[in-house]
């Protein structure tokens, strides 16, 4: 496309002119492919239709379709939330080394993990609407239509961080993205200060989700000065483990060649941040167990049953064994390399972290309730659909997306083909 | 690599390894068709709901931004919808606070003996859904020489009171510095001037923030459109208070401010046969309550939280 200099205007018309022509070739890259690619999104569509029905259902019927209880008023949904922040939030562990440390490598993949960031949020913004009893009043909660709590609410600080960061990722993978389909250089000054920006969003996606629930003075087991930090610490693990899972697929599917670098460095920062989250659950079942009392009773409740009641012990349990697996493969020299291993401890720490973001952190903050009943929980049929409904949908913004990207990247898609 | 998708449907020209692009185009389309074919399907249940919901509710806006006019033509229809959807004739009126009024509540412990008439006087004052038997209030039956909630029983049976026993009976706290309302994203819940902490039913959007906050649980949220019986509505409503709630969105007590604020008693007080419970204006130099804040030695429920209850505990 730099075959001729142009001038300052020409360079903006074409930049402009080009760009219904990109739309447009990629609404065909995304719905043409092989019949591997044909079957999954097929798979996923159905996921997520039958997601969207049972969305429907419960609108039209009431949450009481819902495992939840005025006990334990939030579930499943606000579990999941939680997790796709902090796996939105972990894609800041590629741009970090990548823009701060200038490394080279990381440099060529960041665009995955801020592409990553983008399906998350899409989730995370779905499985809010999901948990709303009146999502016909949505419209409430937009700044300047309806009436918006800020400063006061933690929850308008998330709508806001949230929502920013998703801006903020558009443009920096938008902006990249269409600039190497015209084959140009992109302009510092169009994407470092957003990416800088971003570092800051990103830390702060994970923070204010914590201080929602931390700051409620009500429930004890929520109420540590720790769960911003641990959160923070198990995106750093969930966040890279599902990028390097991503790149892998990648690379099978589009024999890209990427350097061995970024996961070699993704799995380092995975190592510090896994023990970290792990000292930092160590200090609260301390705290729990040596003080006792009531303000201990959920982590009994957790970790051997309360009462007769014992409806997240196996969770608890599950959870811990699957985050000191991965930890120990995350240690072998193995991780470091392409392999099983690598992906093993990826996958192990994911379902480790989901599990004690929902199972072990929304639900327990619940159980016993303010006035010490125990009602357990268990999220319906109604509230598994619509769950794997968004994460189809997140998978299916993401594959569309990285598709569009791999055949820009790879050059298979410039504006110079254009016929 | 795009040929793949229509190659099935090219068994006629197998010699031709380029796809004819206006068939590419037809399989593109009955695609697209049945997706949006299948999406119409997926959220056919929303029509239904829909149906239920007119432009004028919808478009509603905050109670503290409507006109005396608006408010009218508000209060006009959700006495239609009552009468359409629950066969009921209704008024629902709209009381303000007082001037010079606080709201306070206290409840005499060593008097109450847990016999639950203010949790059922409760149920039907506020119209709750009937098969849940939903109410505001729930009493804790506690062991005599503990305070500690985490050794209180809400489910407990039998003949009352029992021995070792007394009855803790909790509901909202009307705080003054109310968690749920700092928390609530949309300020759908406030203050009012009378301590009331009230709820615009139509204007929630059901986000259950605010029944995590509350340290006393007395929020409760719709999971269903509530249920009653025509003849067990109670008619004498008011759009802050008790009409029959949407649902998807919380409800809470009010100190039933659709009696309190005409000069009448809350219904869980006239309700109680032992006396235990006292109700009045703080500001009020000679009223009872004023004379127990000033004269016993009451206390609140977890003052520790600094969420200043208007709600008093005290023995004799």
């Amino acid at each position: 496309m730099s075959a001729a200099p142009l001038s300052d205007s020409d360079k903006h018309s074409t930049a402009l002119l080009s760009y219904p022509g990109f739309v447009k070739r990629s609404l065909v890259v995304m719905t043409e492919g092989s019949y591997a690619f044909l079957t999954w999104m097929t798979v996923l569509t159905a996921i997520a239709l039958v997601g969207l029905n049972a969305w429907a259902n419960q609108v039209a019927t009431g949450m009481a379709v819902t495992g939840m209880s005025d006990q334990v008023s939030w579930g499943l949904y606000i579990a999941n939330f939680t997790f796709c922040v902090g796996l939105a939030a972990g894609g800041v562990m590629m741009v970090i080394p990548a823009y701060l440390y200038k490394d080279k490598e990381m440099h060529q993949v960041v665009i995955i993990g801020e592409t990553v960031a983008i399906a998350a949020i899409v989730m995370c913004l779905m499985f809010v609407m999901a948990d709303l009893g009146r999502p016909d009043r949505f419209w409430h909660l937009m700044p300047g239509l309806g009436k918006f709590n800020w400063p006061i609410s933690m929850l308008t600080w998330d709508v806001l961080v949230l929502n920013g960061y998703l801006l903020l990722n558009l443009h920096v993978v938008g902006y990249l993205l269409y600039t190497r389909y015209l084959g140009k250089t992109p302009n510092p000054l169009w994407y470092i200060p957003f990416v800088f920006i971003s570092i800051f969003w990103a830390i702060s996606i994970h923070t204010v989700t914590a201080f929602l629930y931390c700051g409620l003075g009500g429930r004890p087991f929520w109420n540590t000065a720790l769960l911003a930090p641990r959160f923070l610490a198990s995106a750093f693990v969930s966040g890279p483990a599902f990028i390097i899972i991503v790149m892998r697929v990648l690379r099978l599917i589009y024999h890209y060649d990427a350097p061995a670098g970024p996961a070699r460095t993704l799995i380092q920062i995975m190592r510090v941040a896994m023990v970290a989250n792990l000292v930092m659950s160590v200090s609260e079942l301390f705290t729990v167990f040596y003080t006792g009392g009531t303000h201990g009773a959920t982590g009994q409740y957790m970790y051997f049953g309360l009462h007769g009641h014992d409806g997240l012990v196996i969770w608890t349990w599950s959870s811990l064994l699957l985050n000191l697996t991965g930890t120990v493969l995350l240690f072998l020299p193995a991780a470091l390399q392409r392999g099983t291993v690598r992906i093993v401890a990826c996958l192990l720490c994911i379902a480790g972290i989901w599990i004690e973001k929902g199972m072990g952190l929304i639900i327990p903050g619940f159980i016993p309730s303010t006035l010490h009943q125990l009602v357990e929980y268990s999220p319906s049929t109604t509230e598994w659909k619509i769950s794997l409904g968004v994460l189809a949908f997140g998978l299916m913004v993401l594959t569309l997306l990285l598709k569009v990207i791999a055949k820009v990247f790879l050059g298979k898609m410039t504006v110079a083909d254009q016929s | 690599m795009a040929n793949s998708n229509s190659a099935q449907n090219t068994p006629a020209s197998p010699e031709l390894p380029v796809v004819n692009p206006t068939r590419r185009k037809a399989v593109k389309a009955g695609f697209a068709t049945l997706g949006l074919a299948a999406f119409a399907a997926a959220i056919s249940p929303l029509r239904s709901a829909a149906k239920q919901t007119s432009a004028q509710a919808f478009f509603q806006n905050h109670y503290r931004e409507l006109s005396a006019e608006d408010k009218r033509k508000v209060i006009a229809r959700l006495e239609a919808e009552t009468k359409e959807k629950y066969g009921a004739e209704v008024h629902i009126a709209d009381d303000r606070p007082i001037p010079g009024t606080k709201f306070v509540y206290a409840i005499n412990l060593s008097v109450c003996n847990g016999n639950g008439n203010c949790v059922k006087a409760c149920h039907e004052e506020n119209n709750h859904d009937r098969a849940t038997h939903q109410s505001y209030i729930r009493v804790l039956e506690m062991d005599k020489g503990s305070m500690e909630l985490g050794n209180g029983d809400s489910e407990y049976q039998g003949v009352v009171p029992k021995d070792g026993k007394f009855y803790l009976p909790v509901q909202c706290q009307q705080c003054d510095e109310p968690p749920c309302v700092d928390v609530c994203p949309v300020k759908a819940t406030w203050k009012e001037e009378d301590g009331i902490v009230v709820i615009d039913y139509n204007w929630c959007i059901g986000c259950r923030y605010c029944e995590a906050a509350c340290p006393y649980h007395a929020r409760r949220f719709n999971w269903k459109q509530p249920e009653i019986p025509a003849e067990e509505v109670n008619p004498d409503q008011s759009y802050l208070s008790n009409r029959i709630r949407p649902a998807g969105v919380v409800e809470k007590c009010t100190y039933c401010l659709h009696r309190t604020r005409r000069g009448k008693l809350p219904a869980c007080l006239e309700a109680c046969p032992t006396g235990a419970r006292v109700f009045g204006n703080i500001l009020d130099p000679e009223s009872n309550i004023r004379w127990i804040l000033e004269n016993k030695r009451v206390y609140v429920l977890k003052e520790e939280l600094g969420t200043k209850p208007a709600f008093f505990y005290y023995f004799d």
